[in-house]
């Protein structure tokens, strides 16, 4: 008689199964749960006090968290739209050089590999208002002679957080969109040009829809790890000065650890992620849409 | 042919222009590392000076001196974190490779019930933030004492690396065409020895990307070593970065140093893989 046997995509999905709920979801669960009492770090007997919603109550009316959660998707959306033009301009640029392309696609990728919060001090040193690289040439240009308070004022603070974030994740795009355009057929844009299109109407019409899933495969990617902006701020401002600068994460962090009040912090984060799952699931099922697109198209 | 040369001219003059901006792009991406890397060598008096001193005078290895020279006065102990990173970004490495292996493999050979669903709900666990993760996983390493271990660490990159290491070695797997492996079972191999002699060598070079991407997130993650390591014994090189921090100062020629040191092996490893990585994401883009 034959054992029964598993089928073997069970068995070889088995081992990321386990690891990603040990560390992901009965994490996740607990901190569900504990985002119904009011634990905190110092008495650790909380935890086993329900209080239902009073923790999602309180964040709902609480000003100071509605608007660091605007804040955060303010800079979301500029920041992977920024990206998504600067990267789309970028690739078509280094598309266009026929000599050096694999040294220029290198550079691309050089601010990749610099780690967020590495990205956060190298900018806080560049904006620092006494010592800083642009404060600095502005003053040598001779374009002012005061010290910018660039990471004192919030609305400076947050110009170069974007800018911080821009520089390190640009080149995600960057990157996949000239991969995009280097798999395209050549046909198509000669076609069009023969047919009397315009440069512009050649790339919104042929190229546009041809690399659109090189960029929400970028935007998936970019999506899925949105949070890492919580390095760069952190070390950038730390959401100061004054809650300012505060996004969700920072203010997360802060409320655990600062304040210990882990279950309000615990809250809180249920919110980020429903935020980030959001994000994420809306590009990849766009992704999905393009694929099936272009798939169709070509 | 008045209208044929200004059609030139006008030609050469946005060519000329498009390569400037190039080139003006291309050195606002170099400027920051080459900013850390100019301030790592220089002495702090002149990091400092007022006015800006744009030309180096002279040229310092204090910095790095100081980093190797021990825990001694206040130093930064960084051959124990650069230990820790390596190890741990390592090992987590390793495993979140088998781990990839399998599932992507299971993603790009079988056919099964809400495939895509499962693949879906794995990348969406890579979504959750570092920091929200931090606080119920700091609780439960804390009761089962794996905070500020190596296996610690270990454990929470893997879970990290692993959707993402399935979705490329899944994309690796899928350019391998299928007939290859069917092929050399006909010929007498068992389904295993088809997938180690054929089907691994080719994906290889596609694995070994993932691999260093795997590698990367390790050595670069700040938000869940924040929390999760307390001491020499296990902190990493971008929690080590803060302690050149104080409360009013910041040491900018040691932070830049270890800046430089943290980047080393990250650049050289991902002008390695560049080729594939990309090559790896995007297969399947066009192909459904």
């Amino acid at each position: 008689m034959k054992r029964w046997r598993p089928p073997p995509h069970i068995v070889l999905l088995t081992p990321a199964v386990i690891v990603l709920a040990a560390v992901v979801l009965i994490p996740l669960a607990l901190s569900l749960w504990s985002s119904f009492t009011p634990f905190r770090l110092t008495q650790p007997d909380s935890i086993y006090r329900f209080v239902g919603l009073r923790n999602y109550e309180r964040i709902f009316t609480d000003v100071e968290f509605w608007i660091a959660f605007g804040r955060t998707v303010l800079l979301l959306t500029v920041a992977l739209n920024l990206e998504l033009l600067i990267g789309l301009g970028l690739a078509l640029l280094v598309e266009r050089q026929t000599r050096g392309q694999r040294l220029l696609r290198t550079i691309l990728m050089f601010p990749m590999m610099f780690s967020p919060i590495l990205v956060g001090f190298q900018f806080k040193f560049m904006f620092n208002d006494n010592i800083g690289l642009v404060n600095n040439a502005l003053q040598s240009l001779g374009l002012t002679d005061q010290a910018i308070p660039w990471l004192i004022d919030g609305r400076l603070a947050f110009l170069a957080i974007t800018a911080a974030e821009v520089w390190s994740s640009t080149a995600v795009f960057a990157i996949f969109i000239l991969a995009g355009l280097m798999a395209m057929p050549r046909e198509p844009l000669e076609a069009a040009r023969v047919d009397g299109c315009t440069p512009f109407q050649t790339f919104r019409y042929v190229t546009w829809p041809f690399i659109m899933p090189f960029a929400f495969i970028a935007m998936t990617i970019r999506s899925l790890d949105v949070a890492r902006a919580y390095d760069i701020i952190k070390i950038m401002t730390d959401g100061g000065p004054a809650g300012r600068t505060e996004v969700l994460w920072t203010l997360i962090a802060r409320t655990a650890y600062s304040d210990a009040r882990m279950g309000m912090a615990n809250a809180m984060s249920y919110v980020a992620i429903l935020l980030s799952v959001v994000f994420t699931a809306y590009f990849f099922s766009k992704l999905g849409q393009a694929r099936a697109q272009v798939a169709a198209d070509w | 042919m008045d209208e044929n040369s200004a059609a030139r001219f006008q030609k050469r003059l946005s060519n000329w222009t498009l390569t400037s901006l190039l080139f003006a792009a291309m050195t606002i991406i170099c400027l920051p590392g080459l900013w850390i890397v100019l301030n790592s060598f220089r002495p702090a008096v002149e990091i400092m000076a007022k006015p800006p001193i744009w030309i180096p005078q002279e040229l310092s290895f204090e910095a790095y001196r100081n980093m190797f020279s021990g825990a001694g006065q206040g130093g930064v102990p960084v051959l124990q974190y650069f230990r820790n990173s390596a190890i741990i970004a390592v090992t987590s490495t390793v495993i979140s490779l088998a781990i990839g292996m399998s599932g992507g493999y299971a993603f790009a050979r079988y056919r099964f019930k809400g495939k895509g669903g499962w693949f879906l709900g794995l990348m969406l666990t890579r979504t959750v933030p570092g920091v929200a993760l931090s606080l119920p996983l700091f609780f439960l390493y804390a009761q089962v004492g794996l905070i500020d271990t190596h296996a610690g660490m270990i454990l929470a990159y893997t879970a990290l690396n692993i959707p993402f290491t399935i979705w490329l070695i899944d994309g690796f797997f899928r350019q391998v065409p299928k007939d290859l492996a069917e092929a050399a079972q006909i010929d007498g191999c068992t389904r295993w020895q088809a997938f180690w002699r054929v089907e691994f060598p080719l994906a290889r070079p596609g694995i070994a990307s993932a691999g260093i991407f795997a590698f990367l997130t390790s050595w670069n993650e700040f938000a869940l070593a924040s929390q999760l390591t307390r001491s020499t014994d296990s902190k990493t090189l971008p929690v080590g970065l803060l302690d050149y921090t104080a409360e009013f100062t910041i040491d900018w020629r040691g932070m830049c140093a270890l800046a430089v040191i943290m980047i080393i092996p990250a650049l050289v490893l991902t002008y390695a893989v560049q080729k594939h990585l990309v090559s790896g994401l995007t297969s399947g883009a066009t192909k459904g």
